[in-house]
């Protein structure tokens, strides 16, 4: 074996412009952040120490924990939904459909889009007096309501509505690659045993996607959690601050208040909240994956 | 599976195929419509009299500031900040993959993870200090700027999805790659490569999309001459005052979706396929 | 060594060719059809004196996204030579260090200028920006038809409002339209405000923030009849732009609407005449009293020769009267300084015109609170937040008197 002294610093030197950008780029501006969450930072930063005065007042303002709230609401749904909806998508897809290509290029194409671009498209659809309601109605359904759009209450829920929309399909793309990867043969053999469809997926398909599931639900939690565009596309965060979400509190309080302070201590509550979720989540993944 | 029950499958997909398709639609048909059309008509029907004078005006005449050239300067704009982004932090990408997968060391795991937390960045945490980042290397107000920016936070999605898919090549094939004399780029080049075509393109297609649709870094980092054709069309949509041309705008927001919408039809089947292949994997 | 001379010449000619072509950068957020024209009338006449305009235009949400991006520009220490900024928010970056002085292009600003307006542009005493515009925040704009119809008087006050609203509500119409973002639902409060309590509590209260009169029967009473005007609008107001609202008073599905003269600039381009078309007439309660909203350029800390040219020719550009005529006709606003034609201006704009003056002189001209020209972004926001969250929700007018007063404190 002919031995290449280069190969031992090889892929280190490979992986350190990565490494050094993530350090650079990632963890030290997430101390930057943390450290001005300190501060009496206001419309550009600046150094001086201010203690927790910043955790105060955010802690103090009804907003932070509406959008908070909206987040929690927002993100279950989300996740949980666009995972039924893009799962039985992939099983009803799986079942030797024809037009497959043409019905997965359809459930997929959202995704190619930003909310800047179908945002006014989803407003007018949401609309009571432009869209649903009154097509229903035109129709000569006369009582058919549909304004969560204009209802401080239920407005959070159309942000889901738009959200499932374009992240379904995603989800459908890999619960699909997912199910094609499962070995026929084991299949085969639970129909010689006599097993029926419905309880083939639920007995040996659906428990082998395991690790399809965490990918998905780690896809669609940072979806979740960064979802800015698509807040301010549908809603701007209203009807008054009914859809605020935690990463337009803090972009609004950041730049456009001159409360960069508070800002920065949203974001760091925003990260925290981060951790709080993807760690358990990696941390499971990376134990099936060894089991596997 | 009986004919009832197929009947019922082909039916639910279809609904699904109509919900979906329901935004592209409205778009479609407005950007075909007159001003008039638009106002008196519903959201859904289709044009009555079809034209195309929205999509002209969107292209090359519409304003978006002082400038009134339509969106084309912009879609060059982001063509030139796109491709060079996808490219590098694809190729970055592959090596880390490669080298994380198999050329383990100690601390590659850690490193891994380290990396994957990344991802999770909010970006309007990182605008600030990149800009004065940025300021410091030269790199402001200009396409580099954006190019730098997107390689960076692209990285990790990139690795991710190329670790993962290296994971499934069997490390005999490298360990025998290695008893005969080969390198790590030789490696990497004659046997890694040929098998990495499904990966490239569930990559390709996820920078692309991403950074095409970007929209808080454009704005942020692109000087004047570079903004990219999500700036353009939100100054075009988002104005406060003057007649709202509603066809217009319809037409612009699908001019600045075509790239990324063509990318998703013509490679979409190969998305799937690039998937199945092993990016799904734990 | 060979290369020094080498990296000499390149040098110079760097310097060179930087000198040549003196850019003027501006950031906006004008970039709808009339405004893009009024700014383009900057552009020529900016080129017309040597020099290269360049555009950085970032629409959307009264500049929120421009605002991020000139932040970034001035943390990376690369700040454009001028950028739309109003109100405190110019003491405030005046504050941080990042403005540059003008004086020198502005030594006859004084004369010109109204005093009111001269201090907004003015940092411990020296000029640091450059005024467009005077916008009239407190109007209220009628459908004439429907007016005619319900007796052809525009209200005068807050009963006469009401009656004139059960008129159009029992013709089929919206009374009030509106749309249902903060700003806007902030612009119809400071028009109530402004009526009920007349120009001095509104100073006391949204201007010097006067915790008296924040937490006063008058407030509540603020409050009431904003929950009463509530009534009069639409479900589907919510996220409405305030322009549909406009087009709702023109084509008489909406009666009348709260909203600054930017609204005269919708009208004006849908070929609308007013007193033929529509009414403007000052909001309920409000014909002594004037809110002004001043468009302006602040002036950014450039270091090169060429680029301070720059800076003091676009001063010396915006204070023109031809500018500022051009501009204000297409706006629906009123130019900022004396000497400007009235001729060309409608009846809206000569009447804003003689109230300005009158005003300022009976002290009823104060500074628009949802406009951010009267305190700080962040004290502004936080009461506006309440605002919004009033009209949005069933908040009694208690609560939101308390949530108001705690709401000032916000530094």
């Amino acid at each position: 074996m002919r031995s290449h002294s280069a190969d031992r610093w090889l892929p280190k030197l490979v992986l350190s412009p990565t490494l050094l950008a993530s350090l650079i780029f990632v963890y030290g501006f997430i101390l930057i952040t943390v450290a001005m969450s300190f501060t009496e930072s206001r419309l550009l930063p600046n150094w001086e120490w201010a203690g927790v005065d910043r955790y105060v007042e955010l802690f103090d303002n009804d907003r932070f924990w509406t959008s908070a709230k909206n987040l929690a609401i927002f993100g279950s749904l989300f996740i949980v939904i666009s995972m039924a909806v893009g799962l039985l998508l992939a099983i009803l897809l799986d079942q030797k459909i024809r037009g497959e290509g043409f019905l997965r290029a359809i459930y997929l194409y959202p995704m190619a889009l930003s909310f800047i671009v179908t945002g006014t498209a989803w407003k007018w659809m949401l609309n009571p007096g432009l869209g649903l309601e009154r097509i229903v109605q035109q129709w000569g359904f006369a009582d058919f309501t549909f304004d969560w759009l204009v209802n401080p209450d239920k407005a959070i829920y159309t942000v889901v509505i738009a959200g499932v929309w374009q992240s379904a399909g995603f989800a459908m793309a890999l619960f699909l690659a997912g199910l094609r990867g499962v070995d026929s043969e084991i299949i085969k053999a639970a129909q010689v045993d006599g097993a029926s469809l419905p309880t083939i997926y639920r007995r040996i398909i659906i428990p082998s996607l395991r690790p399809v599931f965490f990918s998905v639900a780690l896809i669609l939690a940072h979806i979740a959690i960064k979802s800015f565009d698509l807040v301010m596309a549908l809603t701007g965060g209203g009807p008054g601050t009914a859809t605020d979400v935690p990463a337009i509190f803090m972009y609004q309080f950041s730049f456009s208040r001159g409360q960069l302070g508070v800002g920065a201590a949203s974001a760091v509550m925003m990260l925290m909240t981060i951790m709080a979720v993807m760690v358990p989540l990696m941390y499971a993944e990376a134990k099936s994956g060894a089991q596997r | 599976m009986s004919v009832v029950s197929r009947v019922f499958l082909y039916l639910i997909l279809a609904l699904a195929a109509l919900y979906t398709l329901a935004p592209l639609w409205v778009m479609l048909a407005t950007s075909f419509k007159s001003l008039d059309e638009i106002r008196e008509g519903s959201l859904i029907a289709a044009p009555q009299a079809p034209t195309i004078a929205a999509w002209g005006k969107a292209w090359s005449s519409a304003c978006t500031g002082v400038r009134c050239d339509g969106l084309q300067p912009f879609f060059f704009n982001s063509l030139l900040m796109t491709i060079p982004a996808v490219l590098i932090s694809t190729i970055i990408g592959a090596l880390n993959g490669y080298s994380l997968t198999h050329w383990k060391f100690r601390g590659s795991e850690v490193l891994f993870t380290m990396l994957l937390l990344g991802c999770f960045i909010p970006f309007q945490v990182v605008l600030l200090p990149m800009a004065r980042t940025l300021g410091a290397i030269g790199f402001v107000d200009s396409v580099f700027g954006l190019i730098f920016v997107h390689v960076v936070y692209g990285l990790a999605f990139t690795t991710l999805f190329f670790r993962n898919y290296y994971l499934g090549v069997p490390g005999e094939l490298i360990k025998a790659a290695r008893v005969d004399g080969a390198g790590f780029f030789t490696i990497f080049w004659r046997i890694l490569m040929p098998i990495s075509g499904p990966i490239f393109v569930v990559c390709v297609i996820w920078q692309f999309t991403q950074i095409w649709n970007d929209f808080l870094f454009g704005v942020v980092f692109a000087g004047s001459d570079s903004q990219p054709v999500t700036v353009a069309l939100n100054n075009l949509v988002r104005t406060s005052t003057g007649v709202k041309e509603y066809n217009v705008d319809m037409a612009a927001a699908i001019i600045a979706a075509l790239p990324t919408l063509f990318v998703y039809i013509v490679a979409g089947k190969y998305f799937v396929r690039g998937l199945t292949a092993g990016a799904v994997k734990g | 060594m060979k290369l020094k001379p080498i990296f000499a010449a390149m040098a110079a000619v760097s310097v060179f060719g930087a000198a040549q072509a003196a850019e003027v950068e501006v950031l906006h957020w004008w970039t709808s059809g009339g405004e893009a024209k009024s700014v383009a009338e900057l552009k020529k006449m900016m080129e017309a004196k040597g020099h290269k305009w360049k555009d950085f235009a970032v629409a959307g949400g009264g500049g929120d996204a421009a605002m991020t991006a000139l932040k970034a520009r001035v943390v990376s220490g690369n700040p454009p030579v001028a950028a739309q900024i109003k109100g405190p928010s110019i003491q405030e970056w005046a504050r941080e260090g990042a403005l540059g002085d003008i004086s020198a292009a502005a030594t006859d600003w004084d004369k010109l200028l109204p005093k009111v307006v001269a201090d907004v542009m003015k940092y411990k005493g020296k000029y640091v920006a450059a005024p467009v515009n005077v916008h009239r925040v407190n109007w209220l704009w009628i459908n004439q038809d429907a007016l005619n119809k319900a007796g052809g008087k525009a209200p005068t006050n807050f009963d006469e409002f009401f009656a004139l609203a059960d008129k159009f509500k029992a013709a089929g119409m919206t009374a009030v339209a509106h749309g249902g973002q903060p700003w806007q639902d902030a612009t119809v409060f400071e028009s109530v405000v402004l009526g009920v309590g007349g120009a001095k509590f509104f100073e006391d209260a949204l201007v010097k923030l006067d915790a008296k009169a924040l937490d006063s029967p008058t407030m509540l009473k603020s409050f009431d009849t904003l929950a009463k005007i509530k009534t009069y609008i639409d479900k589907d107001a919510a996220g409405r732009d305030w322009n549909l609202a406009t087009a709702m008073v023109m084509n008489g599905k909406g009666g009348m609407q709260f909203m600054g003269d930017w609204a005269k600039g919708e009208f004006t381009a849908a070929n609308k005449v007013a007193g033929k078309d529509y009414t403007c007439a000052p909001a309920p309660g409000t014909a002594n009293a004037y809110t002004f909203n001043i468009d302006s350029f602040a002036m950014f800390n450039v270091k090169a020769a060429d680029a301070k040219k720059g800076q003091a020719d676009l001063a010396a550009s915006i204070m023109s009267p031809e500018f500022q005529e051009v501009f204000n006709l297409n706006k629906g606003s009123i130019p900022a300084r004396a000497g400007v034609s009235k001729a060309k201006f409608d009846s809206c704009g000569q009447k804003s015109m003689a109230d300005f003056e009158s005003t300022a002189k009976s002290g009823g001209l104060v500074a628009s609170f949802a406009h951010g020209m009267a305190v700080p972004s962040a004290t502004q926001g936080a009461i506006v937040d309440v605002i919004a969250k009033f009209m949005n929700s069933t908040m009694s007018s208690k609560d939101a008197v308390a949530a108001l007063v705690k709401a000032s404190k916000t530094k």
